[in-house]
């Protein structure tokens, strides 16, 4: 089975968020760089899938030239080679069309990513590249087991879960609990340094919804603390100040 | 020209934050004089409960009734869509995000050519262009978003917009669709759904427990609180990981966002993953015996005090008043 696994390369989960260039562009000042969480569920999932039934894992990112030591983590966590498609990911389409294009190249059975990526939390690019290949997409996706060409997934839905069935290929947003992250070991590490890490351009320019600017939330008032014999003052105040009773 | 609302209903109910949408567009289109709106709706459902979309701003419902359409399969529900988008002349669809709308709008962005903006909190500046705020890094942040296409695709957050429920009743038409048999290629087996109970990512109350309660037997004293306050109940993340609780009540940046009216947290210390959950609630009450615990700066309102004891007393107190 060939397996592609997408990689986003976004500032940890503690990062103060912040905009420079008159709020045009995010501020990377102080911020550690990390695989998006949920993409690192997909990874530790496709590891295992790709141990289980043999065949071959490939990562691949839509990034400059800053997210390839990201990249190469997912390689010492065990992706066999990655792709890095040279640019930055104007937006959810242009990130999808890039996905979709290098996909049909490779000719990969399954397709998995994070559900989002935790910058933009848009959770489109699944569907995107499922409706571009012409493939199922499904997401978010908790459990997935791969029986010949059967899938087997349950995804997530409001308050539960449903237990769906599908045939291969297919494209999968993953989110816990569908494998244990995986903390890349010293063999692994050591080995990434020479696996094939190819750099690609953009096959189009085309975007429809890019980001122009930003803003952050107004800062937040200070906390009005009630005393603990006192909680009717509390029901009061949620009543008749924050009106939300 | 009219605007499309996909609409989600479970157990015979339109959704609430499907006819939040339907506001929505409904003031969308006093802005961008679109024409009516125009709902559509899938599967199995009453048509007295349909015309009752109409209140919230709906013309008109199409009732595409195929009962294979009773599950939500992606894409069969995409393709669905994509036929009623074209039926009605549409160039703008509007949907609640949710688990299903958000994996539908996906392909249909691609069908329709259509710019997608997710997580909007508000409507579109139209004043030079076309651009769209939505919520990003988890609500810590928002993007203005320049759409660039035609057809357009809007998937709202929550409490984007008040929801009216004072228009006159849509009428219903039956609506069919051509699906063929490879739409319905991916089958749903089988459905988990917590019944009857007020769901955690619609709730417009939600009461939280972390650590702080001290373990699973003790939550019946954040049930009794919810109950009162009519709210959906919700947990950290530590909790879900020792299984206190089920997974699809962990609120935070890898659980469930939530974004209801008052959001109650009680033992939870507020790590920022939590918050990045929770920062779009309206108001915030954070209960916690240590006073340095740094959700109290991302609160409204606190009580320090020690939960077994705060919560029976407030529990009562809202009894009295409510």
């Amino acid at each position: 089975m060939k397996i592609l696994v997408c990689i986003t390369h976004v500032p940890d989960t503690t990062s103060k968020i912040q905009f420079t260039a008159n709020n045009t562009k995010f501020d990377t000042t102080g911020v550690q760089y990390i695989i998006g969480p949920y993409d690192d569920y997909a990874l530790a999932r496709a590891v295992e899938l790709r141990d289980q039934t043999g065949g071959t894992l490939t990562a691949i990112n839509v990034g400059e030239a800053e997210t390839e030591p990201t990249l190469r983590k997912s390689l010492a966590i065990g992706a066999d080679d990655a792709i890095r498609v040279n640019s930055f990911p104007k937006d959810s389409f242009f990130v999808a069309t890039q996905i979709a294009h290098y996909a049909k190249e490779g000719g990969y059975d399954l397709i998995l990513m994070g559900r989002e990526s935790i910058d933009f939390n848009g959770g489109m690019v699944h569907g995107m590249v499922g409706e571009l290949l012409g493939m199922p997409s499904f997401s978010p996706v908790m459990k997935l087991e791969v029986e010949g060409s059967k899938v087997k997934m349950a995804r997530e839905i409001e308050g539960g879960k449903e237990y769906v069935e599908a045939q291969l290929p297919l494209i999968a947003g993953c989110q816990e609990p569908i494998a244990e992250w995986k903390i890349p070991n010293m063999r692994g590490i050591m080995s990434a340094r020479t696996k094939p890490l190819k750099v690609v351009e953009p096959v189009s320019q085309e975007t429809q919804a890019e980001a122009s600017s930003y803003q952050l939330p107004p800062a937040k008032g200070s906390v009005k603390l009630v005393d603990k014999d006192n909680v009717g003052e509390l029901v009061k105040l949620l009543k008749n100040e924050a009106k939300v009773l | 020209m009219s605007i499309l609302v996909y609409i989600e209903h479970a157990e015979g109910k339109v959704k609430k934050t499907s006819l939040e949408a339907v506001s929505f567009a409904k003031e969308l289109s006093a802005k961008t004089r679109e024409g009516e709106v125009i709902a559509v709706a899938l599967g199995t459902v009453d048509s007295g409960e349909l015309a009752s979309v109409g209140k919230a701003g709906a013309a008109k419902v199409l009732h595409a009734s195929d009962s294979r359409l009773n599950d939500g399969v992606i894409q069969a529900h995409a393709a669905a869509v994509a036929q009623a988008f074209k039926s009605v002349g549409a160039k703008t669809l509007v949907l609640a995000k949710s688990s299903l709308g958000d994996a539908v709008a996906a392909r249909l962005a691609i069908k329709l050519n259509a710019g997608l903006v997710s997580n909007v909190i508000e409507l579109p500046n139209t004043d030079n262009g076309y651009v769209v705020k939505r919520s990003i890094y988890t609500g810590k942040a928002f993007a203005e978003t320049k759409v660039t296409t035609e057809n357009k695709i809007l998937a709202v957050k929550k409490n984007a917009v008040d929801l009216k429920t004072d228009g006159a009743n849509a009428s219903v038409e039956a609506f069919s669709v051509n699906l063929s048999d490879s739409d319905f290629a991916s089958k749903i087996t089988s459905t988990e759904r917590a019944t009857g109970e007020i769901l955690l990512p619609e709730a417009d109350i939600v009461v939280s427990g972390g650590r702080g309660m001290k373990g699973p037997e003790n939550w019946g004293m954040i049930e009794n609180l919810a109950k009162v306050l009519g709210a959906a109940t919700g947990c950290s993340k530590p909790v879900s990981d020792i299984g206190w609780r089920p997974h699809h009540e962990h609120v935070g940046q890898t659980g469930v966002k939530v974004a209801p009216s008052l959001y109650v947290a009680v033992g939870i210390s507020g790590a920022i993953q939590h918050l990045a959950g929770v920062n779009s609630s309206k108001c915030i009450v954070v209960i916690n015996k240590d006073p340095e615990a740094p959700f109290f700066k991302a609160a409204d309102y606190g009580i320090v005090g020690d939960a077994f004891e705060v919560l029976p007393k407030l529990t009562e107190a809202l009894k009295a008043e409510l």
